[in-house]
C-alpha cells in the first residue's frame, strides 16, 4: 500500500438478507482515497453508493452484513480495518470521535431540535481525544473557542447562532451549521451523502463553496455521494461511478466527462439536459435499473447497454482495467483484448 | 428539437392576470398578532395553445401556488385566470366560475405532481388510477369500453396494458409518473400543469419523462405550464421562461433570450449557481448567492435588492415593474422587473468551448 492513501476499500461486499431473497447492495467495490483528496461518487438510486458510505464509516444498519472485501484505514494511530471492528467497539468509537465525520441530506435530522446549535456543536469538540485530556476549566474555554471559530469559519459569526435552535435558522445558516458540526473535530475523513439535495440551487452552490473550501484549508479527504453529474463536475476531483453494486468507471473528473469510457456512464451524459449548448434531444437509457433481488449475470448493465454482445456481456463480470493512466473501465468492450477489435 | 409546435393565431390558451393569493398568518410566540403573506402579489403570463410556459423558482417563490390558483385548489385572493377552450372563443375568467363550470373547466386543465409515490392511490389498479377521471365525469361507458379506453393510454404513454390490473407499488417510480401523465392526459385536456414532474426521478429515467412530455404534446397539442426549479430541464421542455421571486414574475422571455441574454439579476445568480455538467467551465466558487427571505419579511422596494450585487439606494424603496425590455412583441417580448436592466451586463453560463 502507498503510504499516501487515507482508506483502502477492497472488494467490499454488502449484502442485505430478506425474506424475498438477499440483496447484494455492494458487489465487490474496490478504491483507494487520497490523505486530501475530494472523491465522487456517482449514481441512480440502488447502485450501491450510501452504503459504501456507510460501511467506511462503520454504520452499516444492523440487517447488512459484509460478506467479504474490507475498508482499511490509515491514521495517525495506524491502519485499522473497519470492517472488522465491532459496530460499537472502541476503536471505532474512537475513529468516529476524532478522524471520522458526516453530512447527510437533510439537516433538520441531523441536528437535535432540543438542543442549541452551540451545545451540539460543543458537544462534537467535547469528544475529541486532545480536548478531553485538558484539566476542566481549560476544556470548558477551548470547546467554547473552538465552536466560535468553526461557527466564523463557515459564515455564522453572530454569537446568536450558538445558542439558537434548528428552527431559528433559515434553511441556508442551517446547513452552513451543519458543516460546521461536521468539521469542528477537523476530521481527516468526512463523507458526505447527498449534502446538498434538498436544497435550493442557490444555497447549494453556497454549501458545495463551503464544503470545498473547508476540504482545502483543513487538508481533509471528502467523499461526496450524489446522483448529480453536476455537482461531482463542480467540485470533486476524482469520480468513481456505480451501477448495482459495482464501480464501473473510475477517472479524474475531467477525464470522465471528457472522455467517458463506459457505455453506463456515455448514457448518463447523453440523458441529461444541459444549461448551454445546442437543444440536441435527450437520449434516455431504456428500460429501468433491474431489481436487486435478480441480478443479470455478466456485466450487470448489459440489460440496458446499447453496446450489449450476447454471449459475451451477460456472461463474465468485467473486471476493472486501465484506460488511460488513473482512469480504469469496468466493461468487456473496452478490455484491452476488445480495443483492437473495437477500433 | 420539436420547437414551437401548434402555436396558432395570437389568442393565448391560458390568461393569468395580476393574480394574488395572501394567506393570513398569526404570528409571535403567542400566535396573537394577525399578519399575511403575499404568497402572490400580482402575477400575470400567458399559456399558448399547443406550447410550453416554464414558471422557475426556488421554495416560497409561489410557483406552485400559482398552479394551484389556476385549477382552483386554492382560491386566489385577487386577479383573474382567463381559460379560452377554442382559438377565437370566448374566454372565461376561471377565478368566478361556480362549482359546475369549475368541474367542466377542470376536465380541460389537468395537473401533474413531482412525487409519484404520493399522488397515485396506493389501493387503486392502474385501470382504475388512469380510467378514474372518465368514471368521475360520466364518460366511461361500459366496463369493456373503459378498459379499451384505458389500454389505449397505457400504450400512449408506453407501458404495457397488461399490467392494468396491478396497484402503483409494483410500478417503478418512472412507469408511476406515465401512470400519471395517462391519467391526466385521458380527457384530453387542452392544459395541463406539471408540477416539478421529474425532480424525483433517477436521471437516466427522468429524460424518458420529458422526452414523453414533449411527445404527447407534439401529438395533442396541448399547452404545458411546466414548474421546476431544475433550469436545464425548463431549457429543453419550455419555449417560454418566467422566473419568480418572492410571489412576483422578474423576468419573462423565451428560452434564447433568458439562457443567453438574462436580464435581470436574480435569473443571473440562478443560471450561475446551477452545477452544470461540464469541468472545464466550473463557475459555481464565483456564486455569492445570500439567503431568501422568508414569505412573510418580503423586503420593501425590489424584493431581491437585499441579495442583488447591483443595488442602487432607488431599488431599496421602490419596486420595478415588470415591463418590456428591448424591441421584442408578443410572444417573443422581453420583460424584467428591474430598474438597472438597461445599464447592466449580466453574465449567462458559457458555452462548451
Amino acid at each position: 500500500m502507498n503510504g499516501s492513501a487515507l482508506l483502502e476499500v477492497e472488494d467490499l461486499q454488502v449484502v442485505f438478507p430478506s425474506r424475498e431473497g438477499a440483496v447484494r447492495a455492494v458487489n465487490g467495490v474496490t478504491f483507494t482515497l487520497g490523505r486530501d483528496e475530494m472523491l465522487g461518487v456517482i449514481g441512480e438510486s440502488g447502485c450501491g453508493k450510501s452504503v459504501t458510505a456507510l460501511a467506511v464509516l462503520g454504520i452499516l444498519p444492523p440487517a447488512a452484513r459484509v460478506t467479504g472485501g474490507a475498508v482499511r484505514y490509515f491514521g495517525a494511530g495506524g491502519a485499522v480495518t473497519i470492517t472488522a471492528q465491532a459496530r460499537d467497539g472502541e476503536t471505532l468509537q474512537q475513529l468516529r470521535r476524532n478522524d471520522l465525520s458526516m453530512i447527510f441530506q437533510e439537516p433538520m435530522t441531523s441536528f437535535s431540535p432540543v438542543h442549541t446549535i452551540g451545545n451540539q456543536i460543543m458537544e462534537a469538540i467535547a469528544m475529541l481525544d486532545e480536548v478531553r485530556r485538558l484539566p476542566p476549566r481549560q476544556r470548558r474555554r477551548e470547546v467554547g473557542e473552538r465552536a466560535a471559530a468553526v461557527l466564523g469559519r463557515v459564515g455564522l459569526s453572530d454569537p446568536g447562532v450558538l445558542t439558537a435552535y434548528p428552527h431559528h435558522l433559515s434553511g441556508g445558516m442551517r446547513q452552513r451549521a451543519m458543516i460546521a458540526m461536521a468539521v469542528a473535530c477537523e476530521p481527516r475523513l468526512l463523507i458526505a451523502d447527498e449534502p446538498t439535495t434538498a436544497l435550493d440551487v442557490t444555497l447549494q452552490a453556497q454549501a458545495l463553496n463551503l464544503l470545498r473550501e473547508m476540504q482545502r484549508s483543513m487538508g481533509m479527504a471528502v467523499i461526496l455521494v450524489t446522483h448529480d453529474l453536476g455537482v461531482i463536475a463542480e467540485v470533486t476531483e476524482r469520480v468513481l461511478v456505480m451501477y448495482l453494486g459495482r464501480v464501473v468507471e473510475a477517472a479524474p473528473v475531467g477525464a470522465l466527462f471528457a472522455r467517458p469510457q463506459h457505455p453506463y456512464t456515455r448514457a448518463l451524459l447523453a440523458s441529461i439536459p444541459r444549461l448551454t449548448g445546442p437543444l440536441a434531444a435527450l437520449a434516455p437509457i431504456r428500460g429501468m435499473v433491474p431489481s436487486p433481488y435478480e441480478l443479470p449475470p455478466g456485466c450487470a448493465f448489459h440489460t440496458r447497454c446499447g453496446e450489449f454482445v450476447p454471449g459475451r456481456c451477460d456472461r463474465a463480470a468485467p473486471a476493472r482495467v486501465a484506460a488511460a493512466p488513473a482512469h480504469e473501465v469496468a466493461c468487456l468492450l473496452r478490455a484491452p483484448e476488445a480495443a483492437g477489435a473495437a477500433s | 428539437m420539436s420547437g414551437v409546435s401548434g402555436v396558432s393565431g395570437a389568442e393565448p390558451l391560458l390568461e393569468v392576470s395580476r393574480l394574488t393569493k395572501v394567506y393570513a398568518r398569526e404570528v409571535g410566540l403567542l400566535r396573537r398578532r394577525r399578519g399575511e403573506v403575499r404568497a402572490l402579489d400580482g402575477v400575470s403570463f400567458e399559456v399558448l395553445r399547443g406550447a410550453t410556459l416554464a414558471l422557475v423558482g426556488e421554495s416560497g417563490c409561489g410557483k406552485t401556488t400559482t398552479g394551484l390558483c389556476i385549477v382552483r385548489s386554492e382560491d386566489p385572493s385577487g386577479g383573474e385566470v382567463l381559460y379560452r377552450a377554442q382559438p377565437g372563443g370566448a374566454a372565461r375568467d376561471v377565478v368566478r366560475m361556480d362549482a359546475a363550470a369549475l368541474r367542466r373547466v377542470r376536465r380541460e386543465i389537468r395537473m401533474v405532481f413531482q412525487d409519484p409515490f404520493a399522488s397515485l392511490n396506493a389501493r387503486m389498479t392502474a385501470l382504475r388510477i388512469v380510467g378514474e377521471p372518465l368514471i368521475n365525469n360520466g364518460l366511461a361507458g361500459s366496463p369493456a369500453r373503459l378498459q379499451e379506453r384505458v389500454a389505449e393510454m397505457l400504450r400512449l404513454v408506453q407501458l404495457d396494458p397488461i399490467y392494468m390490473n396491478r396497484y402503483p407499488h409494483s410500478f417503478s417510480g418512472g412507469q408511476r409518473q406515465r401512470l400519471a401523465f395517462a391519467r391526466a392526459f385521458i380527457l384530453e385536456p387542452r392544459l395541463v400543469i406539471a408540477d416539478e414532474p421529474v425532480s424525483a426521478l433517477d436521471v437516466s429515467v427522468q429524460a424518458q419523462i420529458l422526452n414523453l412530455m414533449k411527445r404527447l404534446q407534439a401529438q395533442r397539442g396541448t399547452g404545458y405550464l411546466f414548474i421546476a426549479h431544475n433550469l436545464a430541464v425548463v431549457r429543453y421542455l419550455a419555449e417560454r421562461v418566467a422566473i419568480m421571486y418572492l410571489g412576483r414574475i422578474v423576468e419573462l422571455a423565451s428560452r434564447q433570450e433568458v439562457f443567453t441574454r438574462p436580464r435581470h439579476p436574480y435569473t443571473e445568480l440562478l443560471l450561475n449557481s446551477s452545477p452544470n455538467p461540464d469541468p472545464a467551465a466550473r463557475k459555481l466558487h464565483l456564486v455569492r448567492a445570500g439567503e431568501i427571505p422568508a414569505a412573510g419579511a418580503r423586503p420593501p422596494g425590489c424584493p431581491f435588492h437585499p441579495r442583488c450585487p447591483y443595488r442602487e439606494p432607488r431599488c431599496a424603496v421602490e419596486e420595478p415593474a415588470l415591463e418590456a425590455s428591448g424591441a421584442g412583441r408578443g410572444a417573443g417580448e422581453h420583460l424584467v422587473a428591474c430598474h438597472l436592466h438597461r445599464r447592466l451586463t449580466l453574465r449567462a453560463p458559457a458555452a462548451p468551448g
